[in-house]
């Protein structure tokens, strides 16, 4: 236990150590300073911030970009649900059916795309293309209820079950918090392994990483289908958290382009991009919505034109993310190795 | 269900599979001679929709009168797209100007339902019923003149590539980005009225789709998506193949919803996609990948 919380604290100063402790016990207490309003926006938060990690193993560790992990996170959605409303089966059930399944579905996307050497902003289009095959293809599957959509029975928010994934904001919110804190973890375990390193040679030179001896077909492989398992368990919080599936939401393009904002604006391929981009990201967003409420201001669309902004002037002026700058200000860069 | 019905959906769906090929044709010439992957196409195609429905709501001007005038403001559009925004990204890395362009996707999509609202809006001619009997098969008029349009425009394009100067030094500009710059081609220009033509291209699709199709401002992506599917079935940078493959995906998609249902079939596009990069992944009509 003690080797493996020096292997993850290796390498970070005391200061970077202490700001995480911090932002943890912040996070931790949420509950008894917020307002309801907060702890939802902060649920969304979290949220993002675990589907921006899950995300960022896929693109900022081993640089395969998708745009399709709504795929994922409706698959991790829809399996636990039905197996809950039809046959009474819980959501962590649930999950462990679903981890397999969302992973062979990465594998196969991954199998097609690099087999035949479809790759970069091809393999993004194919995965958007099997995201869209499934959104059209589950609002036609009548065992999940097509395009009327799926319905959880609602929560009883006095009593908490963790087990049955029922129970009130609060509960979700340390559920989500102790999700994002483990993908951190295993993000930065991921990324200290030897297939990190591998990953890593993949995404800067992926012949030269050939040429090294690393059997790229496989780390990329494993790549997707850790980031597809990974990604599942977002959508089993989603499921119980919202009680109501749509293939045409679950599966949406949307939903995979908010998941990759978090970690663009963060910082792709960095540890705690994505947590900082989801936090920027949301916050921000809200800032304006509630901004444009109070002038009496009701535009449909303005908060994804505020994100489009936000991409596009992070894209234009900060391609590194928001987090390698602020890090440096910090002063918690780690040392380059 | 006679023949007569399936030649007739198969008939409609290659001539609307024209004006997607002109709209994928637009994505192929970007991608071709830019290198950059335009994930606003479709998006920019709904820019040019609705002003076609707007001119035609206001002042009854017909879509297909307008055709070349939306071409032209989307040239321009282009031109200025490219030169100011797109052009610094030329040597970043792929990932970084695909997420440049999908902000601009996004922040079209959503200008255009704040403007416009969620509501469909749609031209009605004269002519929109009206429909010529040829044999056994009944065309649709609309359609007809649509896919008239959208052949004309691809012959005036093809011709622009093959036989001027302008055309030769973009072509130039696609085959050897160095060589191009060593005999002195003024790369950048030539970058940005590739662009713009792309977006004429798109814009005159766009116009054309008026005619067949309603106008919702969440079009944009599944166009752009549709339009990815075709360059990439017909063969990346294959001007052939992305008529090739609009007719293919057109054709494909009438039948489908025909057999099926119509709202399952852009899943057979996406099938059609899947088979193509299985078992040809430089499509139909393209080059072999190295």
């Amino acid at each position: 236990m003690a080797a493996m919380i020096a292997r993850l604290t290796n390498g970070l100063s005391r200061r970077a150590l202490g700001l995480l402790a911090a932002l943890l016990a912040v996070l931790l207490a949420a509950p008894w300073i917020a307002n309801d309003y907060l702890l939802t926006v902060l649920i969304v938060i979290l949220y993002l911030a675990y589907t921006g990690q899950a995300w960022n193993i896929m693109m900022g560790f081993a640089g395969q970009l998708s745009l399709g992990h709504a795929i994922y996170a409706g698959l991790g959605a829809y399996i636990p649900a039905v197996l809950f409303t039809r046959y009474g089966i819980g959501p962590w059930v649930g999950f462990l059916a679903a981890i397999p399944i969302a992973a062979l579905c990465g594998a196969i996307i991954g199998f097609l795309a690099f087999r035949f050497g479809v790759a970069g902003v091809y393999f993004a289009i194919l995965t958007i293309a099997f995201a869209e095959f499934a959104r059209i293809g589950f609002d036609h599957l009548t065992i999940v209820n097509a395009s009327a959509g799926l319905f959880l029975p609602v929560a009883q928010l006095s009593h908490n079950d963790l087990w049955r994934l029922r129970g009130s904001p609060t509960m979700f919110y340390y559920v989500i918090l102790a999700a994002t804190v483990i993908a951190l973890i295993l993000s930065r375990l991921l990324l200290r392994s030897r297939m990190g390193y591998f990953w890593l040679a993949i995404r800067e030179d992926e012949q030269a990483a050939r040429a090294a001896g690393i059997d790229t077909f496989r780390y990329k492989m494993y790549a997707v289908m850790i980031s597809a398992a990974v990604t599942s368990f977002a959508g089993v919080f989603y499921a119980f958290f919202y009680n109501n599936l749509f293939p045409e939401q679950v599966f949406n393009i949307s939903r995979s382009i908010e998941m990759i904002l978090g970690p663009i604006i963060g910082g792709i391929g960095t540890l705690f991009g994505p947590i900082l981009g989801a936090f920027v990201l949301t916050g921000l967003a809200e800032s304006v919505t509630s901004a444009l409420a109070a002038f009496g201001v009701d535009l449909p669309g303005a908060k994804q034109i505020f994100y489009g902004i936000c991409l596009l002037l992070v894209v234009v002026a900060l391609p590194e993310g928001i987090w390698p700058w602020l890090a440096r200000r910090l002063g918690v860069a780690e040392r380059k190795r | 269900m006679g023949l007569g019905v399936y030649l007739n959906v198969a008939v409609a769906g290659v001539l609307t599979g024209l004006v997607y090929g002109l709209m994928a044709l637009g994505l192929s010439v970007i991608f071709g001679v830019v290198r950059v992957v335009n994930f606003a196409h479709g998006e920019m195609m709904s820019i040019a929709m609705y002003i076609a429905v707007v001119l035609f709501s206001s002042f009854h001007l017909d879509p297909l009168v307008m055709l070349v005038p939306i071409a032209a403001v989307m040239f321009v559009f282009g031109y200025a797209l490219q030169a100011g925004l797109i052009n610094p990204f030329i040597t970043r890395p792929e990932h970084s100007q695909f997420l440049l362009v999908v902000a601009l996707a996004i922040i079209i999509v959503n200008a255009l339902l704040i403007i416009f609202g969620p509501d469909a809006r749609t031209v009605q001619t004269s002519y929109a019923y009206d429909s010529f009997e040829i044999g056994p098969v009944i065309v649709d008029a609309s359609k007809a003149y649509a896919a008239a349009a959208a052949i004309v425009v691809t012959v005036a394009l093809f011709a622009f590539f093959r036989f001027t100067l302008i055309g030769k030094a973009i072509r130039a500009c696609a085959d050897n980005y160095t060589g191009a710059l060593v005999v002195g081609l003024n790369v950048n220009r030539l970058y940005a009225l590739t662009f713009a033509l792309g977006a004429a291209c798109v814009g005159a699709a766009g116009t054309m789709m008026t005619l067949i199709t309603d106008v919702t401002p969440a079009l944009g992506p599944g166009y752009t998506l549709l339009a990815f599917v075709i360059v990439i079935t017909g063969g990346l940078g294959s001007m052939p193949g992305a008529l090739v493959g609009g007719v293919l995906i057109g054709l494909t998609e009438a039948l489908a919803g025909l057999l099926f249902t119509p709202s399952a079939k852009s899943m057979f596009a996406f099938g059609i996609l899947v088979l193509v990069l299985l078992f040809r992944p430089q499509g139909i009509l393209g080059r072999r990948l190295t």
